[in-house]
């Protein structure tokens, strides 16, 4: 059995001055204090990349800067799913018993760090380098080339898409640590700058500084049990030239691998944190997961479905669109405000019930999936 | 590989090139030293016909480096040929997706690039 023992979270946007290491070390204070540990108790390390400040072994370098001696420690590399893939090893590993208290942590001053087209040049390359990047592609021309797919499959719409990022605003607004925290329309969505058709900017996260980590413990430290139903990965291809059918991405795979082991249904799901690097990037993994039909995920938004008072509340930080996104702490957001819903210490964004939730992570474009089920233990 | 590759556009060569295992029949478009399906060795190379059908394609209208912006909007298009294989390429604006395509050989960044234009 493995605990979430501790979260930690900086405010997302500019940290001007602030390096990968100072908003690692950040987060992970503020994680191991959640936990009620100190820091030398901490045996196990788990970071993800920085691309301002790349490193081989990024993990020492933050353990030696943080003052940690750790039985065990490396980064690991899947994009944005790689916070649920540490959270994933980091589970296995504490169940083995190869450590007790594993800090998963990652933090990047992405923002003010290095000009934006650098770090839009450091992602266009997961495509291939030979077949793809030559052509000029961007993360937004990736994913905007399945965009344009999934939209022509299912009679989704661009206006369809733009209901994920107002959800995602609307949400961020409830939030004081959020980048953007100025309601936005379906229509502002429409008439934002095209970046790569069908997406236009405000479909688009921005781009952060921030850091993020939790704690992940062999054992409850405190009352706030949640604990690690289950969790599985799913990685079909990394290039979108060499992508499968829309109706074969991982998402499918890793939920049902993810179910199976946890045994639980989505009926039982109170709460969800799923990915959205872009409006699509949420429109298909909701419906990927099962979490809508397929092409009616938007009218569930527009009906409330996954808002903070509704059936199915979703990401209600606001997400990687408007909470942020820096890097690999994008989406370990995600999970930090999921630890926050499930303990009952989200404040003025509680939910009702967050005893069951679902979390689901996603690398590359559509390339590397981790879905993970939490539960709150009484 | 037994046999020299085959030039292709990412060399500057005006052709598009896959790779056919003579052990499975598995198609390939990203070169490899052997067959990704089944392992065989040596695939053999073949010079694509460039016709296909739009898959997907996404206007790019914010690029980021100075070469590229130049372009600015450049439409970046997956192609299923009529091999049988999937690949990236430019195309004219206009395109949607299902369209017959037909490519030619394009200048962009400084690259020769491989686009698509509607089969007449």
């Amino acid at each position: 059995m493995s605990f979430v023992t501790g979260v930690g979270l900086t405010p997302y946007g500019r940290h001007e001055g602030s390096s990968s290491l100072d908003l690692m070390s950040k987060a992970a204070e503020l994680a191991i204090t959640d936990a009620g540990l100190k820091r030398h108790q901490i045996d196990g390390v788990l970071c993800g990349y920085s691309t301002v400040s790349p490193h081989i072994m990024l993990a020492t370098v933050f353990a030696e800067h943080f003052g940690i001696r750790p039985a065990y420690a490396h980064a690991v590399q899947v994009g944005g799913a790689t916070g649920l893939a540490m959270t994933m090893l980091a589970h296995h590993l504490v169940e083995a018993g190869v450590v007790q208290h594993v800090l998963v942590v990652a933090g990047e001053n992405r923002l003010t760090g290095q000009s934006r087209d650098a770090s839009i040049l450091a992602l266009a390359q997961v495509g291939d380098p030979h077949y793809e990047v030559p052509l000029g592609p961007t993360i937004p021309a990736y994913y905007g080339l399945v965009a344009s797919r999934y939209m022509h499959e299912y009679g989704v719409t661009q206006e369809d898409l733009a209901e994920f990022a107002v959800l995602m605003r609307t949400h961020a607004l409830w939030h004081p640590g959020a980048q953007f925290n100025d309601p936005i329309t379906v229509a502002d969505i429409m008439a934002s700058k095209p970046v790569a058709l069908p997406l236009k900017l405000l479909d688009c996260c921005p781009v952060s500084d921030g850091g993020a980590a939790f704690v992940v413990s062999r054992e409850a430290t405190s009352d706030m049990r949640v604990r690690v139903l289950g969790c599985a990965q799913a990685h079909t291809h990394q290039h979108v030239t060499a992508a499968p059918a829309l109706s074969e991405l991982g998402a499918e795979i890793a939920i049902a691998r993810a179910k199976q082991q946890a045994g639980v249904g989505m009926s039982d799901v109170r709460y969800a944190a799923v990915y959205d690097s872009f409006t699509i990037t949420l429109a298909m993994l909701l419906e990927d997961l099962g979490l809508a039909a397929r092409g009616e995920a938007a009218s569930r938004v527009r009906s409330g479905y996954f808002s903070r008072n509704g059936e199915m509340p979703l990401n209600t930080h606001g997400g990687l669109l408007s909470y942020g996104h820096c890097g690999v702490g994008g989406a370990m957001a995600h999970l930090v405000e999921t630890h926050l819903q499930m303990t009952g210490r989200a404040g003025n964004r509680q939910v009702r019930d967050a005893s069951i939730a679902l979390l689901h992570g996603d690398g590359g474009v559509l390339s590397s999936h981790v879905s993970m089920f939490l539960e709150r233990v009484r | 590989m037994s046999e020299q590759p085959m030039p292709d556009w990412t060399v500057g060569a005006e052709a598009i090139v896959y790779q056919c295992c003579a052990a499975c029949g598995n198609l390939q478009y990203f070169r490899r030293s052997f067959c990704c399906i089944c392992g065989a060795p040596d695939p053999v190379e073949k010079r694509a016909n460039g016709q296909g059908t739009i898959y997907a394609t996404s206007l790019v209208c914010r690029a980021a480096t100075a070469e590229t912006r130049a372009h600015v909007p450049y439409n970046i298009v997956l192609v299923d040929t009529e091999e049988g294989f999937r690949m990236m390429g430019h195309g004219s604006n206009d395109l949607c997706i299902g369209d017959k395509v037909k490519a030619r050989f394009a200048r962009f960044a400084d690259r020769l690039i491989p686009y698509f234009e509607r089969a007449v």
